[in-house]
């Protein structure tokens, strides 16, 4: 076990070296020279030759990427080019709040996921059953930044009930456990949680089923069992996959909620990585991108260790 | 999202065909196909789609760019606008038909494209095998290392706005999960029987592979690239909403939502209707794929 731990790490490390090499090379896919996006473009010509030389630009390429890595291995990710503060400061306040959002609309979707999908899975009703399944399709199929949209009109515009937009009622600084916050949460949590409830719901409701298509189930049934004995061996046996589904989903919710956050002006990773492509930010667009980027290959790499915790057959090579 | 790329490439019902072979796989296909009527309304509902956005210039009561100030965010129905305008006085029944050219291609190219890229790609590394195999796999782990709407947003925020630079990053986001399932599919049967008797009796590889591999693993290719379609749609609008796509005052779904974020307050109907047309061809995809999927016996 612990040498298919320590295999499994090192195998990371390429990976992460490789995600580190795209995000790298993102500020030199971005049109005309880094130097342009820092300064305006009626700057004097000896201040750009002395900035293409203070940031390592006359350098080739290899030599920059190595010399990047080995600066961001320490923890600076660099300084804003618009706020002028530290690239790592800002990625990490936003991230807090990122995670915070992103964690409530896991717990949400999740929840109703595994009651849904169980239901489908266990019901003889195929009404029942049509009806999930009709709910996890129009999860992943809906837009989710226009759910935002049409969530706000029915919630804030026309009844008023909730906020429309903001961490919190001023509106600045951090979250906090308090009504007001929690308020301006609900809209957000539930648009963010329609991919993932469509996702889940299916793994859950098809792992299921082809669990209970297993032997073992008759041999249990045979044996005398309640349905409820049974229902704890199949879930047991369907966990390993639904678990590994949903941390992926995590992942993605994590780094994929830049179109809510956006809408709802969400202060996190997703909001901060808009306003960095707008102002042509790319120290804070490169160190958003591999804070999320690096945060999903660990993710991945503890659903696979946890995977094989619980699971010993999926012990892989 | 739905970049889940585990599939089966024999299903359950090949094994309980192959015992008494009455008709061939596509007339079962075409059978299964016929008696499922969810997925037949899809497809028609997608051929009117597209259809109506080719027809545009035939069917747009109004010009899509013309602006009037005098009526502006008129509510659907009123004064002869059947669905209304929107911030600037355009006719939204006109721009919404116009809108579907742009969002239908940039949601369907980056498909095409990874399926080119990456579904060759993966048959010559599953076909081929060994170092060769390794080397691709790992790239594409790197890439598939990224969230893919992180990686779409990131990519494009960095090549900036712009109808090629969209299509190119979200090539770039489905070249990984293609190339996936063609490498897993063309691995399972490249160790068979047949293919060893082909290459014995003398077949080069590309003859193998253009008569035994790419009949077999084309299907399963086909049915889980059509799965990505819905996504790539939502993606492509999504790029336009947050201003990275398509830039005004061309008429595109995602950036037509965007701009009528202004308007919610005012005309809610008007600003949501771009969001149920991307929801109506995003579902429509979606089932069109569930049902080739199991007409098809794809098991995933």
């Amino acid at each position: 076990m612990l040498i298919y731990i320590v295999r499994r790490i090192l195998y990371a490390v390429p990976v992460a070296l490789g995600v580190a090499l795209v995000v790298f090379m993102l500020v030199h896919l971005a049109p005309g020279d880094p130097i342009s996006a820092i300064l305006p473009p009626d700057a004097p010509q000896e201040l750009v030759i002395k900035l293409t030389a203070y940031y390592g630009f006359d350098k080739p390429l290899p030599i920059q990427f190595f010399k990047w890595l080995s600066v961001v291995l320490t923890g600076d990710l660099g300084t804003s080019i618009a706020t002028g503060r530290p690239v790592a400061e800002e990625v990490g306040l936003a991230f807090s709040n990122t995670l915070i959002l992103a964690t409530s609309a896991a717990l949400l979707s999740f929840a109703v996921a595994a009651l849904l999908g169980t239901i489908a899975a266990y019901t003889r009703n195929p009404i029942a059953d049509r009806a999930v399944t009709a709910i996890a399709v129009i999860g992943v199929s809906v837009p989710h930044y226009w759910l935002a949209m049409v969530l706000v009109i029915i919630f804030a515009v026309e009844l008023g009930m909730l906020p429309p937009m903001g961490i919190g009622p001023e509106n600045a600084g951090g979250w906090r456990p308090d009504p007001a916050h929690l308020a301006h949460m609900v809209l957000p949590t539930i648009a963010l949680a329609a991919i993932p409830l469509g996702i889940v719901t299916r793994t859950i409701r098809a792992t299921i089923r082809e669990q209970l298509n297993q032997e073992f189930v008759i041999a249990l049934r045979a044996k005398g069992l309640t349905h409820r004995q049974v229902m704890a061996h199949v879930v047991k046996n369907a966990a390993p996959t639904c678990l590994a589904v949903m941390g992926l989903q995590l992942g993605n919710l994590i780094g994929g909620s830049i179109l809510i956050e956006t809408v709802f002006a969400w202060p996190g990773t997703g909001f901060l990585l808009n306003s960095a492509i707008f102002r042509r930010d790319l120290p804070v667009l490169q160190g958003t991108t591999l804070l999320l980027a690096m945060f999903f290959v660990s993710l991945n790499l503890v659903i696979d260790l946890f995977q094989t915790r619980i699971d010993p057959r999926i012990k892989r090579a | 999202m739905l970049l889940n790329p585990t599939l089966r490439l024999f299903g359950p019902r090949a094994a309980k065909r192959s015992g008494r072979r009455v008709s061939g796989y596509w007339t079962g296909v075409a059978r299964r196909l016929r008696h499922d009527p969810v997925t037949i309304v899809c497809g028609l509902v997608l051929l009117a789609l597209i259809g109506s956005a080719i027809a545009a210039p035939l069917l747009a009561p109004a010009d899509p760019y013309k602006t009037s100030m005098l009526r502006r965010l008129l509510a659907p129905g009123v004064s002869g606008y059947i669905l209304g305008t929107d911030e600037l006085g355009r006719d939204m029944l006109s721009r919404l038909l116009y809108g579907g050219r742009l969002s239908l291609f940039m949601g369907l190219a980056p498909v095409l494209n990874g399926l080119l890229i990456g579904g060759t790609l993966g048959i010559l590394a599953g076909y081929v095998g060994g170092a060769f195999n390794s080397a691709i796999m790992r790239t594409m782990e790197v890439f598939y290392a990224f969230p893919s709407v992180l990686l779409a947003i990131s990519l494009s925020g960095a090549l900036g706005a712009g109808i090629g630079n969209t299509i190119l990053s979200l090539t770039i986001v489905f070249i990984p999960p293609i190339c996936r399932v063609s490498e897993s599919v063309t691995t399972q049967i490249r160790s068979l029987d047949y293919i060893d008797a082909a290459r014995a009796s003398g077949a080069g590889a590309l003859t193998v592979i253009r008569v035994h591999v790419l009949r077999v693993v084309l299907g399963p290719i086909f049915v889980y690239a059509s799965g990505l379609i819905s996504v790539s749609i939502i993606l492509a609008s999504g790029l336009s909403f947050l201003g990275l796509g398509v830039k005004p005052p061309e008429p595109e779904w995602g950036l037509m939502l965007n701009t009528l974020r202004s308007a919610i307050y005012t005309s809610p109907i008007v600003a949501a209707l771009p969001g149920v047309m991307i929801f109506i061809t995003s579902i429509c995809f979606n089932l069109l794929s569930d049902g080739l999927r199991s007409a098809m016996d794809v098991r995933e």
